[in-house]
């Protein structure tokens, strides 16, 4: 059947299984564009192409599938470039489709043209430029499969637009793939299988490192069978949240920088780290000189790049993680550790004391009770989608997740303006979830222009901006590490209420700690998006991001929270 | 010490940019690179030289490893393998001290492709260490250019690199 270019991404999006694309129409992609709705793939209109490859990035992290997004050439493409690299240090499978201009004009500078292969060849898991119609089915089917197998991550299809216009016959690919080189290795090297269990049936103080490769291997079942075999406490990366139940007695929350004191110190102590799909960010380790000085680490990842990467490890497995805790499930004891849990209790002691949420109401609103608010409002049932910084650390320590793929977040790249449209990719995915999209005021900024999506969509997203009137964790470091000196950090902002009644969407303005659960009971009784601007406290104990690890110091080396003992101010 | 890789990789545009963007990208330092055609038809062949003092060889394999147009990647330094590299050299010779020129090729196994009236080019294949060799022995004649390959490999016996 002849086709063109065009006809051929549609049909083989159908093809696989693509529901929905995020993006925006240009000169280079309109061919494209053209014949969509014959093939019925629905399109949502972004308004700015950063915002299109968040949104694909939103939903393939809640879905699981692969997300789609759409541009033009040359600015089109470039605007893509940051939720790319979002997705690609985080792992997300999505794939983004430009248009370039014609073959015959590539390398003349034409207009809108830039080489968008070559400035995404360091940022994406692969890419393509299809110069020939003939192979546009076959490049298709080949970037999805390489965008959600092995350690899934961005693929860009760059496609001029004479291989647009451009006919051919037809057919569809094949079911294999010629890819000699690409072989996803799922089962670990049962060598290094069986002393990995000997170390684990030897360890007295273990510690599990579950990270995001839990929740990718969907290893999240067996994860707790092995962690209540074992009886191993388990610490979280950021994006391992949703990975093993927080409310399980085993978990310890998040580890790192902002994880709790207790949580690191027990990292710190331990004889034997078990890094389960984790890489050893630095945002977890701390410095590497002092880092479990005491313990042996197993090390699983799918990707053997992260082997011995940053912390040498004794064991390194290369594997999926669900088929090695499989392979490691026979071989590991069962153990009781009442000395070991007994010394982390013991170290958790006044943690509760010195939470935020403890200490006496002073009239002013902590974002952490704003945090708890909407924890209390939805019953933590929530598809948690934030932005980057300090509202992002909170939502992380104040939202404790039960449920897997719940939380969106950019974790390693840290990109800010990520939030509102990767929660309209979440929503998207999940339309009958209660989506809610935490945000400073200084990220929201940078792309709350997809309100205008949100309400053109009637995506129901929540979203709670914690406004404290500054990009407010370089504003913690500024008055930690920098004398104080509030260096390009006050913001002064719009009015968010009216600017979101502005785009349709209805607001509420919160300054009083005991207006957050009304107001958000109130967000959530609206049928479209709705949006809070909490004013949050802005500086010191109640303004800062506790406990917290400096720069450069040990892991268990950490600035804590104040005990609160009286209202001091 | 330096390290050899051999890379088998996908005949496909770009590759090469892949590769060398890797290597920027990780900070790899390397000290040469060739590719060629190899006997299977579409698959290109790298030689690939690591500087190991500064460069974890194991890291540069398993990063080789996540391009998708890489097939496989060997460690052939601590195998028995041939070396070479191959260069051309424009030395300086006039009359006078054309034969002495000529008599030092001669002993390292070289041979003359070019003859002008001031210059004479010299072809050598062998080890870095004898272009090495060669090289500093024709530099008091004055060498105008040199160009190398950088070094190809192959392992030794009828299996070679699996």
């Amino acid at each position: 059947m002849r086709r063109t270019g065009a006809e051929i991404v549609w049909e083989m999006l159908k093809r696989e299984n693509v529901e929905v694309v995020f993006g925006i129409p240009g000169g280079a992609i309109m061919h494209t564009y053209h014949p969509r709705r014959e093939y019925g793939v629905r399109h949502i209109l972004m308004r700015h192409e950063q915002a299109a490859s968040h949104a694909a990035d939103g939903y393939a992290r809640v879905s699981g599938k692969v997300g789609v997004a759409m541009a033009t050439s040359g600015p089109g493409a470039t605007n893509l470039v940051t939720g790319i690299a979002t997705a690609m240090i985080d792992s997300a499978p999505i794939v983004c489709i430009t248009g370039q201009v014609p073959t015959s004009l590539i390398g003349s500078d034409a207009f809108q043209e830039t080489d968008i292969t070559g400035v995404t060849l360091p940022i994406t898991k692969h890419n393509y430029l299809v110069t020939d119609v003939a192979e546009l089915a076959d490049v298709i089917h080949e970037a999805f499969y390489v965008a959600r197998t092995g350690r899934p991550g961005p693929v860009l299809i760059d496609l001029p637009k004479d291989v647009q216009q451009a006919e051919t016959d037809f057919e569809p690919p094949a079911d294999g793939l010629e890819l000699p080189g690409y072989q996803p290795r799922k089962k670990g090297d049962p060598t290094l299988v069986e002393q990995a269990a000997k170390l684990i049936n030897e360890a007295e103080r273990p510690v599990i490192l579950a990270g995001h490769g839990v929740l990718m291997s969907e290893a999240m079942d067996a994860l707790k069978t092995f962690v209540e075999k074992t009886q191993t406490p388990v610490a979280l990366t950021l994006l391992g949240k949703g990975g093993f139940p927080e409310s399980h007695p085993l978990a310890l929350g998040m580890m790192g920088m902002h994880g709790e004191a207790f949580v690191n110190r027990a990292i710190q102590e331990s004889d034997l780290l078990l890094a389960f799909g984790m890489r050893f960010d630095d945002r977890v380790t701390g410095t590497l000189e002092t880092y479990a000085p005491h313990a042996k680490k197993v090390h699983v990842d799918l990707d053997p790049a992260e082997l011995n990467k940053i912390v040498p490890v004794d064991v390194p497995i290369q594997g999926d993680l669900h088929h090695v805790l499989n392979q490691l499930l026979p071989l590991v004891e069962p153990a009781e550790r009442p000395a070991w849990l007994g010394q982390i209790e013991h170290w958790q002691g006044d943690t509760a004391v010195r939470d935020v949420l403890n200490r006496p109401e002073n009239g002013r609103l902590p974002a952490p009770r704003v945090i708890d608010a909407i924890y209390e409002g939805t019953g933590g049932e929530a598809i948690m989608v934030t932005d980057v910084g300090q509202h992002q650390m909170w939502a992380a320590q104040y939202y404790p997740l039960d449920t897997p793929h719940t939380q969106v977040t950019s974790g390693g790249l840290g990109t800010m303006g990520f939030g509102l449209p990767a929660a309209i990719g979440a929503q998207v995915a999940q339309p009958d979830s209660e989506v809610w999209a935490i945000v400073g005021d200084g990220g929201f900024q940078m792309t709350l222009q997809e309100l205008a999506t949100a309400v053109q969509e009637r995506l129901p997203i929540r979203i709670a901006v914690c406004n404290n009137g500054h990009l407010g964790m370089v504003r913690q470091w500024q008055e930690l590490f920098y004398d104080e000196r509030y260096e390009a950090t006050p913001l002064v902002n719009p009015d968010f209420v009216k600017l979101a009644e502005a785009y349709g969407v209805p607001a509420w303005r919160v300054t009083e700690p005991d207006q957050a659960r009304g107001v958000v009971a109130e967000a959530r009784a609206q049928e479209g998006p709705a949006l809070i601007d909490f004013h949050v406290a802005q500086k010191g104990e109640e303004g800062n991001v506790y406990p917290m690890v400096p720069a450069g110091a040990a892991l268990h080396e950490m600035i804590r929270r104040p005990v609160a003992i009286s209202e001091t101010g | 010490m330096d390290r050899t890789l051999v890379a088998w990789v996908e005949d496909k545009p770009g590759v090469l940019n892949r590769i060398a963007s890797l290597f920027r990208r990780r900070a790899f330092n390397i000290e040469s690179l060739t590719v060629g055609h190899t006997e299977e038809p579409g698959v290109s062949r790298m030689t690939i030289v690591v500087d190991g003092e500064r460069t974890d060889t194991e890291k540069v394999v398993q990063n080789l490893y996540k391009l998708v147009n890489v097939i496989r990647v060997k460690d052939v330094t601590d195998q028995p393998a041939v070396l070479r590299d191959l260069a051309l050299i424009k030395v300086r010779a006039s009359n006078g001290q054309r034969s002495e020129v000529m008599q030092i090729v001669e002993t390292f196994r070289a041979r003359v492709v070019d003859l002008g009236l001031e210059t004479l080019t010299v072809e050598v294949t062998g080890t870095e260490d004898k272009i090495d060799g060669l090289f500093e022995i024709l530099q008091p004649f004055g060498v105008e250019e040199m160009v190398r390959t950088g070094r190809v490999a192959m392992v030794r016996g009828k299996n070679g690199v699996q």
